[in-house]
């Protein structure tokens, strides 16, 4: 998502949430809450905050609260986004005899539904390699997977969901992301699904810090490339993200967001582009005639984006040293473009390219300005644009470097997209 | 990246022929030359001097040539010569029928060199090496762009201007801070370039974007298969972005109300094509195109000017160039991302600042920085809207030229020190660009008016048997200046009465008819002179409380000879028998003809109670207003028959300075620079301002930091009726500045 402009100061609150109520869950979550931001600069005062507020307090009432201090299985998380549906499953692994047995059939169908498949329908899709195992979540052991699948499939989830009896468990589901909003209706209506609507940008910021205070074995979350500048000595180095605050979160999605995040519960969202990864595969489509993400990543990488886009040294025969711009940066992106003949002359490969280059790039300047304006050196990219799209990150991360003259540090997370789905599970584990 | 790199020669109408001798004006004495080519306009500048006519005034040796003359004073019209700065734009295609036109008509040798900027200067310049015989010497074109952008600021008031689609007027020019720096210009050419001018000659880049006016061209030719920029912003003009880009509402059904977020805010930009598997329109693709570079632009704008603290953004480059599409998707991006805290600003010359720029390196020997610069209406083009659906003068220039003539002004020009705000200074009373009917009735006015004259001008030639003919000229120029206002208004800055008065001016000097009424004027002087006597005698008669009275009626009744006025001038032409004595009847009992009778009396009357006295008056001529060299001479037969006034003259308490004005309304913020000095080394308490072009279409509104009186008579019944009054009320304002005891306050108001 991106939303242009506006920011959102979150005012720090005291938390007085009861941990003592949610002894393990809260080991595990204390800190990742956020506090409601009543006084909201951006957020108009009034009936809409209040209602959603009232809609979100509901899911207090859980008659489990008190006495087991965790909601009944399944335990969902999804972030519908204006091009894709993540959705984070927990699965128990220390699921009682006692409770098989307990168990309905509809649970178990689900389970065995989600995890013994790597893909559902012709586009929904688990990110096995994400998969962590041996999660303890509110004292319960089991592993978190992750699955997507395009918004536009919505319906034929909410059509599966319908034949699969998932009303009838009872379960509150948590979703963030606009279609929480927009396709709530579609939930009632098809699925007789009531769903508990969350921020998206509190989902994500939540998401984010979870999951690394997690991912202690196995992989490193968080990493960097090493060597940015120099191509072929840039490699991707595991990073620690201890003592992250303040940090620059951009979320690159189908726009983008870029939030400062100061604490725990302290973040706001310092502005947002509409030149995201929705343009990257819309101008590509429109351009190549592709039709998915991974296409036109395929075609990016066998293309040549300085057939397209005008360089400093395409106008200056070199660098513009007046004003130090190397030659072999882009003047003009699709500058080229502008003539008749070298329209006539560059690849599908090429265009992909070039669209590529020019989104990230974008990206990375604006993100450069919001870090010297907020003062911030670290930077954390995240979202699906990033998914498989290694092109892309180094592209982030030279320019990070390059244009800060090594100040800034852009950080990648593996779960890059993820991160609104597991804070909605979050707060369904435990509502802030 | 500021260059437009690109050098695209447009398929265009070749049968338009240009009319290189209306363009290329003053050419033989052109000197220093400046070209800046850009990707489909060529911006020519040069230097060249003007010989015109000039009315002087000389006073005659009265000892040796005793009676030779029963003229006041001798009335020559001289030949004077002029700097101007000659800025010509031209489609490239016609560059070399261009430099032909100009080698053929070069006969100045003395140039050796032309100074070249612009993406397209390269390719051209064997063959403008080859044509002219001039060395070409690149200068760099950020810098050429910074230098133009301090002068046009410095020395064109109301070049920047806030766009506003659906405001009345969609221009709304800027009262420019005398002190313009600092400011951030972004330049929008095929890449963009920021740019941090700090004073001068200190500016910095501090930074840019790939994604411009290149951008939107090579992509927009892609996405459309449409080949000239022009036709991407027509194509764009037409078309609806929320079927390509996906919207806050497509995500969330409605608004993000929990960020404040409309529904109709862009949330990815494309969105839509990259989902749904469909054929979208040309012009909406434009469209979206548009939008996205617009507001990407924009928005790193915005977060370079928060970074280094600046309010101030001028935006430039072909990407902007009085396309009001592009104006207007700046504007709206720059309002979202700041909240209104910055507004984008345009300029009325961006298209010739490198130009501009690259002559002012040529010529820092003629030390051009140092002068003062004005716009020559009459030579200008002025600010052409380029759609030819909103504007329709604009369709007879399409493919053609523009151009811009600013005059070198004889004297350095500066603020009133005692305006009170500088920076919110405006001179102007109404402005016409946005106030229709107001608008409407003075360009009527005007033009009815013309004929009146066309007639003056003609018999203040009687000796010059083609007069008529230049006359005729005049006329056709000024009415197709009208004609041109009544479409685009703001085709030179905010429309005023002065705007008006000062484009006559400008074109009867163009065609040589420098003061229309030098001869009028001696012969009111002289029969005023002869009055003069008599007028002080009868007011010194008077009580000090009937005195004051009398004085003020003078001033006003005098003030009733005002040529410019229609009212009056019907009356004074219909009967020559119209005299002082009437005038002061239409008064209700007055007297005093302007200056001798009027004014004179009222410095007279204040030296002899021992204030200084500054009297200020026009440089150069317009309308009957006295020139400072008229008044020169006027003081000097007045001090020879009032020992006051002489006395005043000699010990220093009576000076006479130009104000630096040849127009019949004045602009504190542009007077000489001495006087401006006077004023301050006098410590200036008082200022009357006298007439209604001073006092009334402008400086109405002034607030000054000292005691001001501002009086004239209405002579125009429009305004009359306007300001709530009859034709021939009285404008009697005195005002004290805030904070300040009014003890003059009882001795002044009638």
């Amino acid at each position: 998502m991106a939303f242009n402009g506006h920011q959102h100061d979150n005012e720090i609150v005291d938390e007085d949430e009861t941990p003592s109520k949610l002894p393990r869950c809260n080991k595990e979550m204390h800190g990742h809450l956020r506090n409601d931001p009543q006084n909201e600069a951006a957020a108009p005062a009034g009936p809409s905050t209040s209602d959603r507020w009232a809609s979100n307090a509901t899911p207090r009432h859980r008659k489990d609260s008190v006495k087991k201090t965790r909601p009944p299985f399944p335990w969902f998380g999804m972030d519908i986004g204006g091009t894709l549906v993540k959705l984070v499953y927990f699965e128990p692994k220390d699921i009682t005899a006692e409770e098989e047995q307990e168990e309905v059939e509809n649970l178990k169908s689900i389970r065995r539904y989600l995890t013994s498949n790597i893909a559902y329908g012709t586009t929904g899709i688990r990110d096995v390699h994400l998969e962590l195992q041996d999660l303890t979540l509110c004292g319960r052991k089991g592993n978190l997977h992750f699955i997507r699948f395009p918004t536009h499939d919505l319906p034929v989830f909410l059509q599966m969901g319908r034949n699969k009896h998932f009303s009838s468990l009872h379960t509150t589901l948590c979703a963030t992301g606009g279609g929480a909003y927009k396709f709530e209706n579609d939930f009632r209506t098809m699925a007789d699904l009531q769903l508990h609507k969350l921020d998206e940008l509190d989902c994500l910021v939540r998401g984010v810090l979870y999951i690394d205070s997690v991912m202690s074995s196995g992989p490193s979350e968080c990493y960097y490339f090493e060597n940015p500048t120099d191509p072929d000595h840039c490699v991707q180095k595991p990073y620690l993200l201890e003592n992250p605050y303040p940090l620059l979160l951009v979320n690159i999605g189908s726009g983008v967001s870029i939030l400062a995040v100061y604490s725990e519960n302290n973040y706001k969202r310092v502005t947002g582009t509409s030149l995201g990864g929705g343009t990257f595969l819309g101008l590509c489509c429109l351009l190549t005639g592709c039709s998915t993400f991974e296409e036109a990543l395929e075609m990016a990488s066998e293309g040549e984006s300085t057939r397209v886009d005008k360089l400093v040294r395409d106008i200056y025969g070199g660098d513009y040293e007046r004003f130090g711009l190397p030659g072999w940066a882009v003047a003009s992106s699709f500058g080229n473009m502008m003539s008749k003949e070298k329209r006539e002359s560059v690849s599908k490969e090429d265009l992909a390219r070039a669209t590529l280059v020019t989104i990230t790039n974008n990206i990375g300047s604006i993100t450069r300005m919001c870090a010297l304006n907020e003062n911030i050196e670290r930077v954390v990219f995240v979202g699906n644009f990033l998914r498989v799209n290694t092109l892309s990150m180094k592209l982030l991360a030279y320019a990070m470097d390059y244009w800060s003259k090594g100040q800034l540090k852009a950080l990648f997370l593996r779960h890059e997209g993820y991160f609104g789905a597991v804070g909605a599970l979050l707060e369904l584990l435990h509502p802030s | 990246m500021a260059e437009c790199g690109r050098v695209d020669s447009h398929t265009m109408d070749k049968s338009i022929t240009l009319p290189p001798d209306e363009i290329f004006r003053n050419l033989e004495n052109a000197k220093r030359f400046a070209i800046d080519i850009g990707g489909s306009l060529t911006k020519l500048a040069y230097y060249s001097t003007v010989k015109h006519k000039v009315a002087k005034v000389r006073s005659f040796d009265h000892s040796t040539k005793e009676a030779a003359s029963d003229k006041l004073y001798e009335i020559s019209v001289q030949e004077e010569v002029t700097a101007r700065l000659h800025f010509i734009k031209f489609e490239n295609a016609y560059i070399e029928t261009c430099l032909d036109f100009i080698k053929d008509h070069l006969v100045n040798t003395e140039t050796k060199v032309i100074k070249a900027t612009g993406g397209g200067a390269h390719k051209f310049k064997v063959l403008i090496e080859r044509k002219l015989g001039l060395k070409v010497d690149k200068e760099d074109e950020m810098s050429c762009l910074i230098k133009g952008c301090n002068f046009v600021l410095k020395n064109i008031p109301h070049e920047a201007f806030v766009y506003a689609k659906h405001a009345d007027s969609e221009f709304r020019f800027q009262t420019t801070d005398p002190d313009i720096f600092p400011y951030l210009l972004v330049n929008i050419g095929s890449g963009v370039s920021i740019a941090k001018v700090e004073s001068e000659d200190k500016f910095e880049r501090i930074g840019g974007s790939s994604i411009g006016g290149g951008t939107f061209w090579g992509l927009g030719a892609l996405l459309t298969k449409t080949k000239r920029f022009d036709e991407l912003l027509q194509l764009a003009s037409k078309g609806q972005h929320s079927s390509v880009d996906m919207l806050v509402k497509d995500i969330y059904g409605g608004s993000y109300g929990y960020l404040g977020l409309t529904g109709d805010l862009i949330a990815s930009s494309f969105g839509k094509s990259a989902t749904a598997d469909k054929e979208f329109s040309k012009e909406d693709m434009a469209k979206s195109l548009l939008h996205m570079i617009s507001n990407d632009i924009g928005q790193l704008a915005c977060l370079y000017a928060r970074l280094h603290n600046l309010s101030r953004v001028y935006f430039g480059g072909f990407f902007i160039r009085g396309h009001p599409l592009t104006m207007h998707t700046i504007t709206y991006s720059i309002n979202f991302f700041t909240k209104g805290e910055v507004q984008a600003l345009f300029l009325r010359h961006e298209g010739y600042l490198g130009a501009i720029g690259a002559f002012l390196k040529g010529a820092e020997e003629d030390n051009p920085n140092q002068y003062s610069w004005g716009e020559n209406y009459a030579g200008s083009s002025g600010l052409m809207s380029v759609s030819p659906d909103m504007y329709p003068m604009q369709r007879a220039r399409s493919g053609t030229f523009d151009m811009l003539e600013m005059d070198r002004l004889d004297r350095q020009l500066v603020n009133l020190p005692l305006l009170q705000e500088p920076s919110s200074y405006i001179p102007d009373t109404v402005d016409l660009t946005e106030d229709a009917p107001a608008r409407e009735y003075w360009l009527f006015c005007f033009e009815d008016a013309l004929d009146g004259v066309v007639k003056r001008a003609v018999a203040s030639q009687p000796d010059m048997p083609e007069a008529a003919v230049r006359a005729e000229k005049f006329r056709q120029k000024y009415r197709h200046k009208l004609q041109t206002l009544r479409y685009q208004p703001f085709a030179y800055g905010s429309l005023t009465v002065r705007s008006l008065l000062d484009t006559r001016e400008h074109c009867l000097n163009e065609f040589n008819f420098p003061d229309p009424y030098s001869k009028i004027k001696e012969r009111e002087n002289d029969v005023a002179l002869k009055y003069y006597q008599k007028v002080v005698k009868s007011l010194e008669e008077l009580s000090w409380e009937d005195r004051q009275f009398a004085l003020v009626r003078g001033v006003l009744a005098g003030n009733v000879f005002d040529w410019g006025a229609k009212a009056v001038s019907d009356v004074l032409e219909s009967d020559p028998e119209f005299g002082f004595e009437q005038a002061k009847r239409q008064l209700e009992d007055n007297s005093g003809v302007d200056i001798i009778l009027g004014v004179m009396p009222l410095v007279r009357e204040l030296l002899s109670r021992g204030t200084e006295v500054v009297l200020a008056s026009n440089s150069g001529p317009a309308l009957n207003d006295v020139t400072n060299g008229e008044l020169q001479i006027l003081t000097e037969r007045i001090a020879a028959m009032d020992p006051v006034i002489q006395s005043g003259l000699r010990d220093d308490r009576l000076t006479l300075v130009q104000n630096g004005s040849s127009s019949p309304c004045l602009d504190l913020s542009r007077l000489d620079k001495a006087l401006a000095m006077v004023v301050r080394e006098r410590k200036t308490d008082l200022v009357i301002i006298e007439g209604m072009g001073r006092a009334i279409h402008t400086n109405y509104f002034a607030t000054l930091s000292c005691e001001s009186l501002k009086l004239a008579v209405i002579k125009n019944s429009w305004l009359a009726d306007r300001l709530g009054g009859k034709l021939f009320s009285v404008v009697f304002k005195y005002e004290v500045p805030a904070g300040k005891p009014s003890q003059e306050a009882a001795v002044l108001t009638p």
